[in-house]
């Protein structure tokens, strides 16, 4: 027992340290030429003792992460209302300011309450108001909701702030097993849980379509397996133990379902798995390998890779007519597709001399847009609303997640100060 | 093939001390000689054992050092699952050595870190498979081969540029 005690002991040690620097930070390295100004004034705090959280602040760096938003600072504000009565307009206009939102945050026990409202600098008119309760745990969450709301009242785009990231992150112990951590964090890197830790590789994270489960590969057993985890209770289930490939899960859009790639009879091919009976389906019979797929939003096709055509490509598969049609044909590499809510914007990874980037297919235009710049770039997530991609690339020779919006326009980097950070997975919008 | 002669040779000695017997006049100096007889040729026969099964463990022994000169680490080019020539002579030599032996084995298949995760995944599988295959049609029974795809989440070297790759792109065999 004491030996035990003392093996273990260094381990707790080591990652005890090593949360602390794990978290994610942001760093914007490109935005819009014009984005819209906008002052976020320190919210009153109206409770005992101090406030848990700093709201105006959380949703300041929301607005200035869309790109679209050039929040004021704080140092050159000549006010701090949290009311309408205190608002000067001119002391905004003399900032340039063209938006102005206040507010103030209670509590009472656990509960905290978020009231704010929203300002037209220049129409000197009150454009939104809104108010937001839970948690007081969850302040973070309650201020995101308020980021929404404001950018939404401005951009008319939901907004998808109050949503979280699934990511993988490595440590490497040289000469030995890295730790290889699933991690859950807020969409802007911060109360990042780890939920899985393994000295075996872990991979392919996904979410249920109402965010309550998540879905992942863990190589735990020595070989790879497909397993489904609950947010809430922390249960988990094994969902496959095939020989051969248990790989990339993927959430059908009414959560029955999961796509996943098994090559239990030969090569890789894409099967569904009904998740209240188990009952497998297979859906491409081909000596190619098929992977990565993903579900269209409306459920009734798949899209996965495929190199039947000689080098990866995409393919779209009609669960109706069991017909399969290629999607991709610019560039000689083109894989791990997914695709926005709209069912329009497929992203994906696209190689171009030699180096892989994320595009962006419109499958209406047929239009391909690369929208980074960076060599090795993959995972491509996108976020419920639309208007985000975060991906994995390289810096130097350490992994780190990045951002670019669907345009191109406004792109920002989430590294971490410890191990490679990898597969990034945006959640869809949480609880609605 | 090497079992072979020792084989003959032990059944030749107990067929000489059979002969003996046979030929011996007394019923009672027979049976003591023939008893004599069978115990040496029974102590030969283990001596002769003995030093087979010797010859074996060291014959076994040469081939697992021949096999494990070669290494258990297999090459193969970017985006590719084609045996190199050096990875078959290894493979030769691992072969041999499995013969000898009911060893079970596991080939980990293992890619660069170029192109995407799941479909690396399925690369490495093919490189595991295109060993796994090479061994089966060369006499190891399938049912001792464990093949297992870890893509490109093992490297062995981190760093990017072929230099790093190339060392990357493998099937170890354990």
């Amino acid at each position: 027992m004491k030996r035990l005690m003392l093996a273990i002991a260094p381990l707790l040690l080591a990652l005890a340290a090593l949360d602390a620097r794990a978290q994610l930070t942001i760093e914007i390295t490109q935005g819009m030429d014009n984005p819209t100004a906008i002052a976020v004034v320190p919210f009153a705090w109206q409770g005992s003792g101090t406030a848990p959280e700093d709201v105006a602040w959380v949703v300041d760096s929301d607005l200035a992460r869309s790109g679209q938003f050039a929040p004021v600072a704080r140092s050159d504000m000549l006010g701090r209302p949290s009311t309408q009565k205190d608002i000067f307009y001119r002391d905004w206009r003399a900032i340039e300011s063209e938006y102005l939102l206040i507010g103030r945050a209670s509590a009472e026990g656990a509960q905290m309450r978020i009231e704010y409202e929203l300002y037209d600098v220049n129409r000197q008119k009150m454009v939104h108001s809104g108010v937001e309760t839970g948690p007081a745990n969850e302040a973070r969450m309650l201020a995101h909701r308020v980021s929404d709301a404001v950018y939404e009242k401005l951009t008319g785009i939901t907004g998808a702030f109050a949503t979280r990231l699934l990511y993988v992150s490595v440590t490497r112990v040289p000469g030995g097993k890295d730790y290889y951590r699933l991690t859950l964090a807020d969409s802007d890197g911060a109360r990042p849980i780890v939920l899985l830790e393994s000295r075996e590789p872990v991979l392919a994270p996904g979410w249920s379509p109402d965010g309550s489960q998540i879905s992942y590969v863990s190589f735990e057993t020595g070989r790879p397996a497909i397993y489904r985890q609950n947010l809430a209770t922390g249960t988990r289930e094994q969902l496959t133990n095939f020989k051969g490939l248990n790989g990339a899960p993927a959430w059908s859009p009414d959560g029955n379902t999961m796509a996943m790639v098994l090559s239990k009879d030969g090569s890789p091919d894409i099967y569904l798995m009904n998740l209240s009976t188990k009952k497998l389906t297979r859906v491409t019979r081909h000596y190619a390998i098929d992977t990565e797929p993903t579900w269209m939003p409306d459920g009734r096709s798949l899209l996965f890779t495929s190199d039947r055509g000689g080098r990866p490509q995409i393919y779209r598969y009609d669960l109706r007519t069991g017909t399969t049609e290629r999607v991709t044909f610019e560039g000689g590499y083109n894989a791990r597709a997914r695709v926005a809510q709209d069912g329009r914007n497929v992203v994906m990874v696209h190689q171009q001399s030699g180096r892989f980037h994320i595009a962006i297919l419109d499958l209406v235009t047929n239009r391909l847009q690369v929208l980074t710049s960076t060599e090795l770039d993959e995972s491509p997530s996108i976020a419920p609303n639309g208007s985000m991609v975060l991906y994995a690339t390289k810096r130097g020779d350490r992994g780190i997640l990045a951002a670019v919006s669907v345009d191109g326009g406004v792109k920002f980097r989430l590294p971490s100060r410890e191990g490679d950070v990898r597969e990034p997975a945006w959640s869809p919008y949480m609880g609605r | 093939m090497r079992h072979l002669p020792v084989a003959g040779k032990t059944v030749s000695v107990l067929f000489a001390a059979a002969l003996l017997a046979a030929c011996s006049g007394s019923a009672k100096k027979e049976e003591e000689e023939a008893a004599a007889a069978a115990a040496a040729a029974a102590a030969a026969a283990q001596a002769e054992q003995q030093a087979a099964s010797a010859a074996a463990a060291a014959e076994q022994q040469r081939l697992l050092d021949a096999a494990s000169a070669y290494g258990n680490v297999f090459y193969f080019d970017f985006d590719s699952y084609n045996l190199k020539p050096e990875a078959l002579e290894a493979l030769d030599a691992h072969i041999a050595a499995l013969q000898g032996s009911e060893a079970t084995v596991r080939l980990e298949g293992h890619t660069d870190e170029r192109g995407t995760r799941e479909y690396n995944m399925a690369l490495g599988e093919r490189r595991a498979n295109a060993v796994r295959d090479y061994m089966v049609v060369n006499g190891v029974p399938s049912y001792r081969i464990e093949s297992v795809s870890y893509g490109e989440e093992r490297p062995i070297a981190y760093g990017s540029g072929e230099s790093n790759w190339s060392q990357n792109r493998r099937v170890e065999l354990k």
